[in-house]
């Protein structure tokens, strides 16, 4: 099998199976106070600093959560509730419309039922937030901002360093999403001038179910999920230790990886895209067109086939044994036109007939190969489809 | 053959399935999303279109080990089944939606699209045999979906696999049951799949408005009562009549006549639904054209009786006539025929009447 869905979910590197499996057979809560307690905790707290080294983050910033959904749940509805505290005039939001659905749907929910009001700060046509967007839509009416660092669909990189300055001249928290960002480009917590940021453990070779909101010590946030208080009182919930074990031992493993891996998916990457711009001479690459790791994530390649529905293609591929995405699916299973694609200015026609392939750390020549050789064929088939089901 | 199994989510489509598999079919399992917004759909587990049959639909395939997806035909569902379905009753007919759904959805978008992607026939659960390229009733009289396949032609039915229709319901239970499938024990589905709880008449008024007109008498003319909209009525109907006065004879009148442009309900004892004269258009031969006039059954409903009749094709249509009498036809209606189990064709109906008695 050709697996090119590693935006989606990439496999566990052995260093984190290795650190996961070892505390998998322990005993003690993390937040006991006998010696086998202790004994956890300590791998918590080890794990702890260990992800905030990888992320330039101090210990203290990190708070555990099941991942990046949550961590963008925390985020956006734990900043606005705080904000608007502070000072009820604070209920507007602005974020890109290119968010992730973790993103969109609870700014959306806040919209819906907290009084908030939103201001989607728009794309270009490779998906980039331009700063001065932000310049002219911040106030002091402003709960947060957020931006992601990387873009999950077309992989275009914002100028996140850029955006939060603004931010911070308004005093405003600004929240990123680097859920994608985390193992393929430099993050680095502290320089980006962000107050929070959200990974995802499973993203970059960790477990399922484990990831974090990074979290400025002095960034107040209320807190979802009531209980135990275990994490600075922001977050509740016994810690889950081989997870965190296996997460930080990913997260190590990414940041000294990161340059090397960035540039051999790079070159894989690059390789992809003139192939199949060979194979099927119409395709369009969406988002950036440079390739420069600095704007574009290495392992991301997406393309429009015009005249094909994505899903027929995408089952065409599966056939032969090659894995891709569409974008997002409803919770049926049902594929939606991205709304990243349309917010970029493209129309339905495109956004419908768009892939994704993404490569990570297992990624290699051969399959690249087994994409460029299925990729005409399966594009003529899913046209074919296309014209008789008009 | 490589063939696609439509799986709604229920036993019958399951099982369906299953069997194209141990023919040694190649076989793709596909859940055809019609609701516009799944999570807004019914609730529970007996229609077509919510989440959980979509779940129950990949179990399904998980079982089986074949490959699974979701083919999202809402836009064209919305377009060809339910809007029909609105303007038909708007129109004061009584249309049948599964059967509009076999034809425009099933065996028409869903195929064109499987043909194209290189499969060769579509698999479902319905209850129907395919003898010889020939559409024929199920083995089961009480599951026999024949009348809502016969919109299908000859070409529809060459690429069509109906695997269950040899037998009877409870032993398709039985065999979910020995291949442990899930939906084994799942209820069967029996409203409208788009109408989540039931209440047609409801549905129909939030999408047309009400529309008060008179009730009545079909002989004399004379107004009985008074409804909110003629659509919400079929013929054949007797409760939900607002009769204000007792019939005179005493005995119970029903709906004989819909006309929603005079928004007019005429209704009339039972022996003024007999009909034994009908017409049609949209005629469709499910195989070769039966020599005519064509001594047949014809059946009016979906678990109707099927009457001896001679069919005549008019210039623009189908003319039956019943060699006695059946109760309460409405335009908008199909009417199938058979030569004993084999489905010969079908026409939607555009005129009933009576020899006996006129409308």
């Amino acid at each position: 099998m050709a697996y090119l869905d590693h935006a989606a979910t990439t496999p566990m590197l052995p260093a984190a199976l290795e650190a996961m499996a070892a505390q998998l057979g322990g005993v003690g809560n993390a937040s006991s106070l006998h010696s086998a307690g202790r004994l956890a905790r300590r791998v918590v707290e080890e794990s702890r600093e260990t992800l905030a080294a990888a992320l330039g983050a101090r210990p203290g910033d990190v708070v555990f959560t099941s991942g990046g959904t949550e961590s963008d749940n925390l985020a956006i509805k734990g900043l606005y509730w705080a904000r608007r505290a502070a000072d009820p005039a604070r209920i507007r939001i602005l974020a890109s419309a290119v968010e992730h659905h973790a993103v969109l749907d609870a700014v959306l929910w806040l919209v819906e039922h907290e009084g908030a009001d939103v201001t989607w700060l728009p794309v270009d046509t490779v998906g980039r937030v331009d700063p001065e967007e932000l310049r002219s839509a911040i106030g002091p009416d402003v709960a947060l901002v957020s931006v992601m660092w990387a873009n999950n669909e077309v992989g275009t990189i914002q100028p996140v360093a850029q955006l939060a300055d603004i931010a911070q001249e308004h005093g405003v928290p600004m929240h990123t999403d680097a859920v994608q960002a985390v193992g393929q480009v430099p993050v680095d917590f502290a320089a980006s001038g962000v107050a929070a940021l959200s990974l995802a453990g499973h993203k970059f070779g960790g477990p399922f179910g484990a990831g974090a909101l990074v979290l400025g010590r002095e960034v107040a946030c209320t807190s979802l999920l009531h209980g135990g208080g275990q994490e600075r009182d922001v977050r509740s919930g016994t810690f889950d230790v081989p997870a965190l074990a296996g997460l930080a031992a990913a997260s190590q493993h990414a940041a000294d990886q990161q340059g090397a891996l960035a540039e051999r998916l790079a070159a894989l990457r690059d390789d992809l895209i003139d192939r199949v711009l060979g194979a099927v001479p119409d395709a369009v690459l969406n988002g950036e067109p440079s390739l420069d790791a600095a704007v574009r994530l290495p392992g991301n390649a997406h393309f429009s086939f015009p005249g094909c529905e994505g899903d027929a293609l995408l089952m065409l591929l599966d056939a032969r044994g090659i894995a891709c995405s569409t974008g997002s699916a409803c919770s049926a299973g049902v594929a939606r036109p991205s709304h990243v694609l349309l917010a970029m200015g493209h129309d339905e026609a495109r956004a419908r007939a768009s892939l994704r392939f993404s490569l990570g750390h297992s990624s290699g020549p051969a399959d690249v190969d087994a994409l460029v050789e299925a990729i005409a064929p399966s594009v003529e088939r899913a046209r074919l489809a296309s014209r008789r089901s008009r | 053959m490589k063939v696609l199994a439509a799986l709604s989510g229920g036993v019958d489509s399951a099982v369906a399935a299953a069997r194209a598999v141990d023919a040694g079919h190649d076989v793709t399992g596909v859940h055809l999303a019609l609701a516009s917004d799944p999570a807004m759909s019914r609730n529970g587990a007996r229609g077509c279109c919510s989440l959980e049959d979509a779940r129950d639909a990949r179990r399904a395939a998980d079982r089986m080990g074949v490959p699974f997806y979701v083919w999202d035909l809402a836009d064209r569902f919305r377009a060809e089944v339910v809007d029909d379905f609105v303007a038909e009753y708007a129109a004061g007919h009584t249309p049948n939606p599964c059967l509009r759904c076999n034809e425009r959805i099933k065996f028409a978008a869903v195929l064109d699209r499987a043909l194209a992607l290189g499969f060769d026939a579509v698999v479902t659960g319905h209850y129907a045999r395919l003898v010889g390229g020939l559409l024929h009733r199920a083995v089961d009289p009480a599951k026999d979906q024949s009348y809502v396949l016969a919109v299908l032609t000859a070409d529809q039915l060459a690429h069509a696999l109906f695997p269950i229709g040899d037998s009877l319901k409870a032993a398709v239970r039985a065999e979910a049951r020995e291949r442990a499938l899930l939906v084994a024990d799942k209820p069967d589905s029996h409203d409208v799949c788009f109408i989540p709880d039931g209440d047609t008449a409801g549905w129909l008024r939030r999408r047309l408005g009400a529309h008060p007109g008179a009730v009545v008498d079909a002989e004399t003319g004379d107004i009985l009562g008074h409804h909110d909209g003629a659509y919400a009525f079929t013929v054949g109907q007797r409760r939900g009549l607002a009769i204000e006065r007792p019939s005179p004879d005493g005995r119970p009148r029903y709906v004989v006549d819909v006309d929603v442009v005079s928004a007019r309900l005429a209704v009339g004892p039972a022996s003024a639904l007999d009909v034994d004269v009908i017409e049609g258009d949209r005629l469709r031969w499910c195989g070769p054209v039966p020599t005519l006039p064509a001594r047949c059954l014809a059946q009016v409903r979906a678990h109707g009786e099927a009457v001896p009749a001679t069919a005549t094709v008019l210039a623009d249509g189908l003319r039956v006539e019943l060699q006695r009498p059946v109760r309460a036809v409405a335009p908008g209606q199909a009417v199938v025929l058979y030569s004993e189990d084999r489905v010969l064709g079908s026409a939607t109906v555009t005129w009933r009447g009576s020899t006996r008695l006129a409308l």
